[in-house]
């Protein structure tokens, strides 16, 4: 069963057939369970917002099927416009990035938004994805490790922009993310110990520097001192119990203001139960595996490069919002890719994830393509 | 890239380095999925969340936090317990018509006013009480209404279901549960977090029995106050403790503060006569006053500018036990000037705790009033209890020390198994306990106490008539007393003291208007041993103990000094006790 046949040779039949179509109905599923999510979690916290109960619902709704629409159509594109794709964006969104403090909306203490065309965008959203694949790009056109120092330029580059903003969650993310890639280009193993080492520093330099880190983490390490985010969101999954309290029947999302975005784990685990967190988590992981697995395969190393640091992206952004939920790690205000609510960055996150698609399929390559 | 012939293959090795990479990549994400989900499912099967939860929801929170500890009496009988209750509370937003919901439901909600309603129903709120603690019937009405935007809260209310009988002892707690007063202040910690019941050394078989003689007495003789305690002598259990007034603690707000006050813990008072039993314990212990020594009361004693007399004056020379038997206070003043005098008084007042406030597992502990310059004239009156102002459970405690076997008995509200194990501080010797005892026994037997005679049981006791202090700074103003009985029984083997202080009686027919403590307290006495002794399977006296107590009594001839007449005189024979 199936729209095409084999033998066609047309674009969409190309698509289809070299297409890994199990991540793509891996994605779709997650922008299901994220749509469920969204009724589940959101009306009370619109209520509360002063606005109609289905505010984020529609929102997330009229931005999901542009997303999908995005998603495919950038996994249409061959490689080498990925890469034009991901040079155009990069220009673009890192100008806006740069002029964000200038020009930015300022939100819970962040200037991290700046109005476009009448839509809120966060442009460091659309700038990682597009960071990723030029990084790649410039590690993977110099033989071994010469492409590092530009890529490191680069990277450094949207780093000082991103601290400024300051979105430090991001920056760690980027941070973490440009470190894999170097891991897989072949940086060799005393490097990667003494980047590791330096990434530990940045932390804690980070620590020191910021107030509002410094108060999170102390928060996190004294086990007397529960945040009130954390503590709720914790019974909240111990509520739900293996088979949850119920759609609809969640309570976490009358306390939590953030119940629907960096706390929806919580809001699904309590209303639907752990063994349905349990496939949710195991449908992210599945996503990254199979795409590692497609990277491992790949016969490109712009193709590995991109899609390892893309799959990283994902992957480090779905577990870091997990382990926060389950009070793994520290606050941190990082959101659950496609499940969490999202206006714009739902279409920054279709632009990543249709990279992808388009850089794991069959026969991929940068070089020696037309 | 382009035109570089050998770039695909450099590019290919790269690829084929990289795979070992991305298999590590794929192993470590695979761990980090893996202990993430390791983690979910520990705290689900976990039944306790693995750090702090606490959670808005409220009925997990009711589930998860334990209740307040039951109170029970010595034997497990019920004395406070919890019952969940509903609150109604409503999302004004959330009703469809806030106005008429208002209507409905203060027609069916008792002290409910829909006025009220209406203003707390503003719009633009989201939350609003509508009523605590609904009856179940209420509750059955709201929900008949189905109307949205309503909620019930449940709650824990603390209930007593003894009522009135204990309340002093008790106390309550507030709206939140906390304790406010009484054992639930006073343990309110170990209340909040251990459940298990917290029994008290209350019998509230013997607290019935109390308050209910208590307060007909309490009415007859239209006191403004009373005090009745029954404590075991031994362990210092106390098996009840009465304060009158008193009030329900299922609705303390409408207790008023005379009912609040506790005025055997709290309340310091003058305790007059009955003091004399320390003064008499204090001078046969100092071995300078004996049984057979004789004082002179024929008339007044002065000191500096005052005159000391006596109320049932002799006027003659009176032996010791004469003295203690009619409550003689030229004697007793004598008897404390040969025993020592002030520095004697404060050494045993101090011994026997009368100094500072008692250790009890109260919040009311009243902090008695001690002299500050022990001239003569305060030795005089503290003699026979005046100048010091202690609570009633001070000197129940006392007496109970001092009647069984002379060691310091601390009181308590906690049942104790088994006896104290502290050591516990000598207070006299064991010789002065047995002729202590029989001069109590005296007192009941021949002298002001007669009225706490009853045929089952040997009682030992001393009667008090205090005079209150007036409403001015100095001086007594001579009208109101402070009447009471302390008795020891059975008084050859004490298992109970048994106080009772009534805050000035008025005397009746019944009393030929009298208001002394022998009068009106005695008999309050008597009735509470003759009804709670079977009760707490004390046997009868046998009639060897009371043919004992006789061969130690002599009768002998005396002279009224006042009338000229002959008399009963008493000594004691001490004939190989």
């Amino acid at each position: 069963m199936s729209p095409f046949a084999r033998t066609n040779r047309g674009l969409l039949a190309n698509w289809w057939w070299t297409l890994d179509r199990a991540l793509l109905g891996g994605l779709l599923v997650i922008a299901l369970v994220g749509v469920v999510m969204v009724f589940a979690s959101s009306p009370p916290i619109a209520k509360r917002l002063g606005y109609e109960e289905t505010r984020f619902v529609v929102k997330h709704l009229t931005f999901l099927l542009p997303a999908i629409l995005l998603l495919l159509g950038t996994s249409l594109l061959a490689p080498r416009g990925v890469l034009r794709a991901a040079f155009l964006l990069l220009a673009g969104f890192g100008l806006l990035l740069a002029l964000t403090p200038f020009l930015g909306t300022e939100i819970k203490g962040a200037r991290r938004w700046v109005s476009v065309a009448g839509l809120i965008l966060q442009p460091s959203e659309f700038v990682k994805p597009a960071l990723v694949v030029v990084s790649a790009w410039l590690l993977a056109r110099r033989p071994g490790m010469a492409g590092a120092p530009q890529a490191a330029a680069l990277t450094g580059l949207m780093l000082l922009l991103l601290v400024i903003q300051p979105d430090l969650g991001m920056s760690v993310l980027v941070l973490a993310v440009f470190g894999v890639q170097l891991f897989v280009a072949g940086l060799p193993w005393l490097l990667i110990g003494g980047l590791a080492g330096l990434g530990v520093l940045g932390l804690y330099a980070a620590y020191v520097a910021f107030p509002h880190v410094q108060t999170r983490i102390d928060d996190f390490l004294d086990p007397t001192k529960e945040s009130y985010q954390v503590e709720t969101s914790l019974s909240a999954v111990t509520s739900g119990g293996l088979f949850g309290r119920g759609p609809g029947e969640g309570v976490v999302k009358f306390y939590l203001p953030e119940a629907h975005s960096d706390f929806v784990f919580a809001t699904l685990a309590e209303e639907f139960g752990a063994i349905a967190a349990l496939l949710v988590l195991m449908l992210f992981g599945f996503i990254v595996l199979r795409g590692l697995w497609r990277a491992y395969e790949a016969q490109d190393r712009f193709v590995q490069l991109a899609a390892v640091g893309l799959l990283a992206q994902f992957g480090l952004q779905a577990l870091v919002n997990i382990a926060v939920n389950l009070n793994l790690l520290p606050t941190k205000g990082m959101t659950l890719p496609f499940v969490s609510y999202g206006g714009s960055s739902l279409l920054a996150l279709a632009i990543g994830m249709g990279m992808l698609l388009a850089l794991t399929r069959v026969g991929a390559r940068l070089e020696g393509a037309p | 890239m382009t035109g570089d012939p050998d770039g695909g293959g450099r590019a290919l090795t790269a690829v084929e380095g990289g795979r070992l990479r991305v298999r590590l990549l794929a192993a470590i994400f695979a761990l980090a999925f893996l202990s993430v989900g390791i983690r979910l499912v520990d705290m689900v099967s976990d039944a306790t969340p693995v750090r702090s939860a606490a959670s808005g929801d409220e009925a997990a929170r009711a589930a998860r936090v334990p209740a307040r500890a039951e109170i029970r009496d010595r034997n497990g009988i019920l004395l406070a317990t919890n019952v969940q209750v509903l609150s109604l509370t409503a999302d004004p937003s959330e009703l469809p018509d806030p106005d008429a919901a208002a209507e409905l439901l203060a027609a069916r909600l008792a002290g409910v006013e829909a006025a009220e309603l209406k203003r707390r129903f503003t719009v633009g709120r989201r939350f609003a009480w509508v009523k605590r603690e609904l009856t179940p019937a209420e509750q059955r009405a709201v929900l008949e209404l189905g109307l949205p935007g309503l909620d019930f809260r449940i709650s824990q209310r603390r209930l007593y279901p003894q009522r009135r009988l204990a309340s002093h002892v008790l106390g309550f707690t507030g709206v939140d549960n906390q304790g406010l007063a009484g054992i639930e202040l006073a343990m309110d910690r170990r209340l909040r977090e251990t459940p298990e019941p917290l029994v008290t050394s209350l019998d509230i078989r013997v607290q019935e029995v109390v308050r209910e003689t208590l307060l007909r007495a309490y009415r007859r003789f239209r006191a403004i106050g009373a005090c009745a305690i029954v404590l075991d002598a031994r362990s210092g259990e106390l098996l009840s403790l009465v304060s009158l007034p008193d009030f329900d603690p299922n609705a303390y707000e409408r207790a008023r503060p005379a009912e609040r006050e506790n005025r055997c813990t709290g309340g310091v008072y003058e305790l007059g006569s009955l003091f004399k039993v320390i003064t008499a314990a204090m001078a046969l212990e100092s071995g300078e006053v004996g049984l057979h020594d004789r004082f002179n009361a024929s008339e007044p004693i002065r000191i500096g500018r005052n005159r000391i007399g006596d109320d049932h004056a002799k006027a003659r020379w009176l032996t010791v036990p004469e003295i203690f038997a009619f409550s003689s206070n030229v004697g007793t003043v004598q008897m404390a000037f040969a025993a020592g005098g002030a520095a004697s008084q404060q050494a045993f007042l101090e011994r026997l705790g009368m100094t500072r406030p008692l250790e009890i597992e109260l919040v009311q502990r009243g902090r008695p009033l001690v002299p500050r310059r022990w001239i003569d004239i305060v030795s005089a009156t503290v003699s026979f209890g005046h100048g010091i102002a202690v609570t009633p459970l001070h000197f129940a405690a006392a007496v109970a020390g001092l009647s069984t076997d002379g060691r310091r008995v601390a009181p308590t509200l906690l049942r104790r198994d088994g006896p104290p194990k502290e050591p516990r501080v000598r207070l006299v010797s064991e010789r002065t306990v047995r002729d202590l005892r029989w001069l109590m026994w005296l007192v009941v037997e021949k002298g002001t106490g007669t009225k706490a005679r009853l045929p089952a049981y040997l009682i030992g006791g001393k009667t008090g008539t205090a005079d209150k202090p007036g409403k001015g700074r100095r001086g007594y103003d001579g009208e109101a007393v402070i009447a009471s009985f302390v008795g020891v029984f059975p008084i050859e083997d004490p298992r109970y003291v048994v106080l009772v202080t009534l805050d000035d009686p008025e005397g009746d027919e019944g009393t030929f208007g009298f208001r002394y403590g022998g009068w009106t307290a005695a008999p309050v006495v008597a009735t509470i041993v003759d009804r709670i002794g079977p009760l707490l399977g004390v046997a009868p006296s046998d009639p060897g103990a009371r043919q004992r107590f006789f061969a130690r009594l002599k009768i002998v001839p005396a002279m009224n000094g006042r009338t000229g007449e002959m008399e009963e005189g008493l000594a004691a024979l001490d004939a190989g006790w």
